[in-house]
């Protein structure tokens, strides 16, 4: 299929909103959101919006008319009410709005968002599992599995249709027909078990400012390979001088001081696959995350050794984000591109602040490995 | 596009639903219905309706927002249609059966709408060649200026499009465009007053002060004949397209962009009456004829959905459809004119009913003769007001939320009709176009108790210097106090004037 005459506005505009063009519309630009609610956690998908200036009122004093119950003084809610204009259910406008969304779903809008394509696991192609989702409905099935708003439904429709409903005294008692139940389709994952190692410099140059980055970076990747993969481990690391492994908690939120030698970091990653995780039966991915500030080239060199001759080979592709500090050098960086440009399974992005937190994922998942 | 023809079944639907609308007296165009995937039917729907434009990351921006709306919110555009000569709507594929029978019902109203409405009268009904040749003619431009030059112009002409003059289609104005054609330039300087023919009564008919202000009015007629233009103009583009120094190629993109603006504007006009009557058809033509029991709830769960309302909004929708039937019940009982209006006994007011039964007629006046403007300005009521729930609201500063103002009915007619005219946008003129005798752009905002937005505002004035490349001006009042922003291409100003 031809490419959707559509798609060369939308790349135009998210160009645009990414700061890589027109940089002097940015301005007009409101980081509207919708928030989706995932178990417990809230997600927040952007929904930027460019709006060119126009000789309008200002919305704050104009006020407006409303609909609904409420005394004078009620307060309607925050954000900005907008007199109803485009089609009705077709405008996400600018507030915000709680969404039930399952991590397959963001998953899922993520890939499609940032164009992923899936993954190829290694190894152990051949072998798939099966996977029951719940996603339709059908007329025979157990009591347990009863949808109880489709059968009323259906006993409604039933009566109405029969002339049996009586809005007077409307009960509705469904019969054997009118039962539904939930049914389940098969789904076939591949039986590929994966492992995130997820390594974090925490010494003094990282602020929680770049902390925040990590953590958006990170909580969207692990979605997108969830999706990807039936089981996954995941793993962290901190380092400063030297490194220890945590968990995730302690992860986002240790401060430590002090200076950095990254390969401490690369060693103890490298020890854990070596113990637990066989690149022969484990999907590897590394990822670290650093303001590219190390001790001395002296270390760069051992951890370039240490890539080069260990974690590369024994990885899908080996993620390196950096974060830009203000105290950071972000030499680490250029040294990586420097001795370690041509390695396949290498992804170098940098991460400058929130807007850039998409172009790095689209760079660390982009290759489908 | 991607084209589907309509399924058999669909079309026998659409066949059924065409012969009630036009039994109960709608009179359309054509139709040509086209079953969509989503997609196909969001890009069309990002492109205004028009499967060809011509390319600008805004139509991008929407696209992105209807599918997000889409897929996260569960959003669905319920219907589609496009006002050309036969109509094109389009209907998204793998609805149920009775969504896409509402849709077909709803669409019916908003054709015989387009058609027979009158502020719709001057329309464009080939607009879908027209849109097609724009597209072409800003490729051509891009092809030959380059991609970057011509987004930017487009930019900077979107900024200005809603400086339109929305009623200038409807009547003659004052043409300062074309040369007046030179006329009184033998007429006599001296003021000769009324003519008398008793020497005696010469005073009495011609008094002194009679003379001066004869010879005053002259002065500023002929003060105003030099002015330009001669008198303010509300159509900002339609002036920058005759004066601004523009290449040609600006000159056609500005023209084609003002030409949509016009073409979309009885749209925007209608919005309330336009919805509102498709829905009162929608609604009747299903319940009454195309509805089988069993798609009774599905029906009555889109129904709903269509007309919901959130507090803080207007649903359009809602609104419209509600005031025509109540226009109608108020007509077929007889509830209006003097009598009614005097009568002060509220109980009987309540059940009055004359049987007089012209509400149809009415409803099919008001479709022809009304705007939203005009529908609120007549029809609303305090009973309906109050039967609606309606209520003002207003931004508090201390607490930093909107809140209910008032349930007064002139303060929510008011503030109604201040939303709705001239789209809710503020009056903007064009004053002078050689202000300071320096060839400067002088606008004016009619101010109306709401300030402009004034960040956007300058960047706006920014905007307009590029096309009219002298300083421009624009008069408002900020925080009560007359000012004047200028802008000369390099820095702001702002100064107080009386």
């Amino acid at each position: 299929m031809s490419i959707r005459r559509v798609e060369r506005d939308l790349n135009r505009f998210r160009q645009i909103v990414r700061g890589r063009i027109k940089k002097d519309l940015r301005k007009y630009m409101s980081q509207g959101e919708m928030i989706g609610r995932q178990g417990r956690k809230y997600v927040s998908i952007p929904l930027p919006q460019i709006d060119l200036p126009q000789f309008r009122y200002g919305a704050k004093q104009g006020g407006g008319v409303g609909q609904g119950d409420g005394d004078v003084g009620d307060p309607i809610g925050r954000g900005d009410p907008q007199q109803g204009e485009g089609e009705a259910g077709s405008e996400p406008g600018q507030h915000v709005v709680e969404v039930d969304i399952t991590l397959e779903e963001l998953a899922q809008i993520l890939g499609e968002e940032l164009q992923l394509p899936n993954v190829e696991p290694r190894g152990k192609k051949n072998i798939v599992s099966k996977k029951d989702k719940y996603s339709g409905i059908r007329r025979v099935g157990p009591d347990a599995l009863r949808h109880f708003k489709r059968t009323y439904r259906e006993a409604l429709k039933r009566q109405l249709m029969s002339g049996e409903y009586n809005s007077s005294d409307p009960i509705v008692v469904p019969i054997r027909e009118d039962m539904r139940f939930r049914s389940w389709k098969e789904t076939l994952m591949p039986e590929a078990n994966a492992v995130i190692i997820y390594m974090m410099d925490v010494s003094g140059s990282m602020g929680t400012e770049q902390k925040e980055l990590v953590r958006i970076t990170a909580f969207w990747i692990e979605t997108w390979l969830r999706s990807q993969y039936k089981e996954i481990d995941i793993r962290y690391i901190v380092h400063d001088a030297a490194a220890k492994e945590v968990d995730q908690d302690t992860f986002y939120h240790i401060r430590e001081g002090g200076g950095t030698k990254i390969s401490s970091a690369y060693k103890l990653c490298n020890k854990l696959i070596d113990e637990r995780y066989s690149p022969d039966e484990w999907n590897v991915y590394p990822f670290h995350f650093s303001d590219g500030d190390n001790w001395g080239g002296g270390d760069t060199r051992e951890c370039v050794e240490l890539l080069r001759s260990q974690l590369l080979p024994k990885s899908n592709q080996f993620c390196y984000g950096q974060v830009r500090s203000l105290y950071g050098s972000g030499r680490f960086a250029h040294d990586l591109e420097e001795y370690l440009g041509k390695e396949e399974s290498l992804v170098i992005s940098e991460i400058a602040d929130r807007d850039d937190v998409y172009d790095a994922i689209k760079d660390f998942l982009g290759k489908g490995k | 596009m991607k084209k589907t023809s309509l399924p058999p079944e669909l079309q026998a639907s659409w066949e059924d639903i065409e012969g009630y609308a036009r039994d109960y007296g709608l009179d359309f165009y054509p139709i040509i219905y086209e079953v969509l995937d989503y997609r196909t039917l969001y890009e069309t729907a990002a492109l205004g309706g028009f499967p060809t434009r011509y390319p600008h990351w805004r139509y991008g921006m929407e696209y992105d927002q209807l599918i997000k709306g889409h897929v996260w919110l569960g959003s669905t555009i319920y219907e589609m249609v496009i006002n050309t000569n036969p109509s094109y709507a389009y209907l998204l594929e793998g609805n149920e059966m009775v969504t896409q029978k509402m849709v077909m019902a709803h669409v019916s109203g908003h054709v015989d709408f387009f058609k027979n409405n009158m502020w719709f009268a001057h329309t464009n009904r080939k607009m879908l060649d027209d849109m097609a040749n724009h597209a072409a003619r800003i490729q051509r431009i891009i092809d030959r200026y380059g991609y970057e030059t011509v987004e930017d112009f487009i930019d900077i002409c979107l900024s200005i499009d809603n400086l339109i003059d929305y009623h200038a289609p409807y009547i003659r104005r004052h043409d300062s465009q074309t040369p007046q054609p030179i006329v009184g330039e033998d007429a006599p300087d001296i003021v000769e007053g009324l003519k008398v023919d008793r020497a005696y009564m010469k005073d009495f008919i011609n008094p002194p002060e009679f003379l001066e202000q004869q010879r005053k009015r002259m002065e500023d007629e002929r003060a105003q004949q030099r002015h330009f233009p001669e008198t303010a103009q509300k159509d900002v583009l339609l002036f920058l397209m005759n004066y601004a120094p523009l290449e040609r190629w600006q000159h056609t993109i500005l023209e084609i962009i003002r030409d949509e603006a016009y073409y979309f504007a009885p749209q925007g006009m209608t919005k309330i009456l336009n919805e509102g009557w498709a829905s009162f058809w929608h609604s009747k033509i299903m319940t009454k004829k195309a509805l089988k029991d069993g798609e009774l709830i599905d029906f009555a769960d889109h129904h709903s959905g269509v007309v919901a309302t959130h507090p803080g909004r207007l649903n359009p929708y809602k609104l419209g459809l509600e005031l025509l039937r109540d226009v109608e019940e108020r007509w077929n009982k007889g509830q209006f004119g003097k009598e009614y209006e005097e009568c002060e006994d509220i109980a009987a007011k309540r059940t009055w009913d004359k049987q007089l039964g012209l509400g149809r007629d009415k409803l099919f006046e008001i479709r022809r003769m009304y705007n939203d403007v005009t529908f609120i300005d007549a029809f609303l009521t305090p009973e309906f007001c109050m039967e609606q729930k309606m209520f003002s609201f207003r931004y508090n500063r201390d607490t930093d939320l909107y809140e209910i103002a008032s349930r007064e009915f002139k303060e929510i007619k008011e503030k109604l009709l201040f939303r709705l005219t001239n789209f809710g946008q503020p009056f903007i003129y064009v004053q002078d176009g050689n202000y300071n005798n320096r060839g400067e752009l002088y606008l004016r905002h009619r101010h109306e108790g709401v300030d402009l937005k004034i960040d956007y505002a300058r960047d706006t004035l920014r905007n307009l210097q590029k096309l009219w490349s002298r300083p421009v001006h624009i008069e408002t009042v900020v925080d009560e106090k007359k000012r004047l922003i200028s802008f000369d291409g390099k820095d702001y100003g702002e100064r107080k004037i009386d």
